[in-house]
């Protein structure tokens, strides 16, 4: 009963922490505290929140590594931009249909490319996304290489905010429950979980379609934050970007995800005028990540209620 | 008719440029297991190097071009000992990211050093000829391109077939630990197998140079994707698999320019890598093996 209780109040206290964040942003937004080159950062950290924890859940959790992610953010955006644009449908059911479009183009590569391992499945996800941008390219009604253009700008905060929280939830819960435990269970060793009566194919195709459903919807509030898409803005580099994201955060942490995406967007915000360097920064990220601490900042680490608990109070 | 012959000549420059590059995938990935993502960008190196001899030194092109191979070979010794030796026992995932690193960081060092711009491959070197044989144009560049890599991979098969070194390769790719007992020095020979891998890159480079007049910092990525699907499609590990893939890529880019969209040349490399790791993985060339727990 105490327990119970105890477990309501840390909830509440959540919900309140949550939602103060929200409301602060907001008001800063309404007064004009916050500036139009702030908002952009803003909108791209939870953009890239969204990409890092969704392809977390592919590269990190189910350890199939994926180097496709943007091609399935092209799909969510195109396909939204679609429905709000050109169909003039309301904003609510652009995401639907970014996240639906992005989840079935997930499950029509999922299925064949997850029975490939390690490396062979990076490189065909790899070119999946490559040939989702050169199918894109050569669309006349998405606009081919000039992509789609005076999008209206519907993303707005708590739309972002929303949608932040919403795909942190899904995608901590989902790997709390059984199907997560399963789909642990698939990176820490495939053949001893297919003994255990896994399924592991079927888990590896729902890790997938979640993670690019998401990103969908990454690519949702995107097209409609940023006015304009085109098929390069969702090219491997991109792919590369979320990756460099997942791994420094550390593969297999949601929170390590979302603090490498904000630190990422800082460093992205810094270092706005010399592209040149923030890739060359990135990519010293990638190899020293690599060589000194493989695991990430965070390893399978996670920020929890604990962790502060245990600083806060001194005691487990 | 002659239409499909000129398409086969154009295509088989192409196919010896990507059977060049597929080599180096091919070599690296039989003796250490890695997909060296950063191939592509040695051989832009390559290029630039082969462009910085003509123009600053005045060399020609085979000078260029085996000057570039001598750059090239150090660079990958170099690469290799900073960055993949110290991952050699961590996982495979993690190694690939790290190749994905080395990629990212030559291609961006570049872009920072020489600016994002393209350059025009001094055509003064290489002055170009066309040919009519029976109604085909064949210009004296595909003849050079052509033959160079011909000559480069008959040495390659005499280094693997009949020296110590090729022994050496063959004998660490396939089995490392028994290759020490044995007493051959892996360290060295992983070394020799990205020296002579990058060699073949910027040789690659610098036709690719000679081919298309242009380079620019990020020219190694398509190409080098293309020679991994090329290595991927003969038999990833296969010398022989990687030279066949890169000629039938080459001859499949050339037709489906000519005879289809010259848009979608790319995604057909990368329909058919899908197709290949869908039906059969091991490539043309390999030969199933099962997993052992």
């Amino acid at each position: 009963m105490h327990e119970k209780k105890k477990t309501w109040l840390t909830f509440l206290f959540e919900v309140i922490v949550l939602a103060v964040l929200f409301t602060i942003v907001q008001y800063a937004i309404t007064v004009g505290l916050i500036n139009q080159s702030y908002h952009i950062n803003i909108t791209s950290m939870c953009i890239n929140i969204i990409l890092a924890v969704s392809l977390n859940l592919i590269n990190g959790f189910t350890g199939q590594l994926s180097l496709g992610h943007a091609g399935f953010m092209a799909v969510g955006a195109y396909a939204s931009v679609i429905m709000t644009n050109n169909l003039g449908m309301p904003f609510i059911v652009g995401i639907l249909a970014g996240c639906l479009a992005a989840g079935i183009a997930g499950f029509l590569i999922g299925v064949p490319t997850l029975r490939l391992k390690g490396d062979y499945l990076a490189i065909a996800t790899l070119g999946f996304g490559e040939i989702i941008r050169v199918v894109l390219q050569n669309i006349d009604y998405v606009g081919g290489p000039a992509g789609m253009v005076g999008i209206t700008r519907l993303t707005s905060w708590p739309w972002l905010y929303a949608s932040t929280i919403v795909t942190i939830l899904v995608i901590v819960n989902l790997i709390n429950s059984s199907y997560g435990r399963a789909i642990i269970s698939v990176r820490e060793d495939e053949i001893a979980s297919e003994l255990m009566g896994i399924n592991t194919t079927s888990y590896k195709v729902l890790a997938f379609v979640v993670g690019a459903m998401f990103a969908g919807l990454a690519g949702v509030l995107y097209a409609h934050f940023f006015y304009i898409i085109k098929p390069e803005t969702f090219g491997f580099l991109k792919s590369f970007d979320i990756v460099v994201m997942v791994v420094l955060g550390g593969l297999g942490s949601t929170t390590g995800a979302v603090i490498a995406a904000i630190f990422i967007t800082f460093l992205t915000f810094a270092l706005q005028k010399y592209a040149a360097v923030r890739m060359i920064i990135y990519s010293l990220i990638l190899i020293i990540v690599m060589i000194y601490r493989p695991q990430g900042v965070m390893g399978s680490k996670e920020l929890t209620r604990k962790t502060f608990a245990r600083i806060w109070g001194g005691k487990k | 008719m002659i239409e499909f012959i000129q398409q086969l000549v154009n295509g088989l420059s192409l196919g010896a440029i990507y059977a060049l590059i597929a080599l180096g995938y091919t070599m690296v990935y039989g003796i250490i297991k890695l997909i060296n993502f950063a191939h592509g960008d040695v051989m832009m190196v390559g290029a630039y190097v082969g462009f910085f001899s003509i123009t600053l030194f005045g060399t020609n092109i085979l000078a260029a071009m085996l000057l570039a191979m001598l750059f090239c070979a150090i660079f990958g010794v170099i690469i290799e000992k900073v960055a993949y030796r110290p991952l050699r026992n961590s996982t495979r995932i993690a190694a690939l990211i790290t190749a994905i690193g080395v990629s990212l960081f030559l291609e961006y060092i570049t872009i920072f050093i020489l600016g994002p711009a393209q350059k025009v491959f001094p055509s003064s070197a290489f002055p170009i000829t066309e040919y009519h044989i029976a109604g085909i144009s064949i210009l004296n560049k595909n003849i050079f391109v052509f033959i160079s890599a011909v000559v480069l991979m008959l040495i390659l098969q005499y280094i693997i077939k009949w020296t110590k070194t090729g022994k050496a390769m063959r004998a660490v790719s396939l089995d490392m630990e028994a290759a020490v007992l044995m007493g051959i020095s892996v360290d060295k020979t992983i070394s020799i197998t990205f020296a002579i891998g990058s060699a073949l890159a910027a040789a690659a480079g610098v036709m690719v140079g000679v081919y298309y007049n242009t380079i620019n910092p990020l020219m190694g990525i398509i190409p080098g994707l293309k020679a991994f699907v090329a290595a991927v499609l003969g038999g990833i590990g296969i010398i022989p698999g990687a030279m066949v893939g890169g000629f039938v890529m080459g001859l499949l880019e050339t037709m489906v320019s000519g005879y289809g969209n010259s848009l979608y040349r790319d995604a057909v490399a990368f329909g058919v890598l899908i197709l290949i790791l869908l039906i059969k993985p091991t490539g043309l060339f390999g030969k199933n093996t099962g997993e052992k727990v």
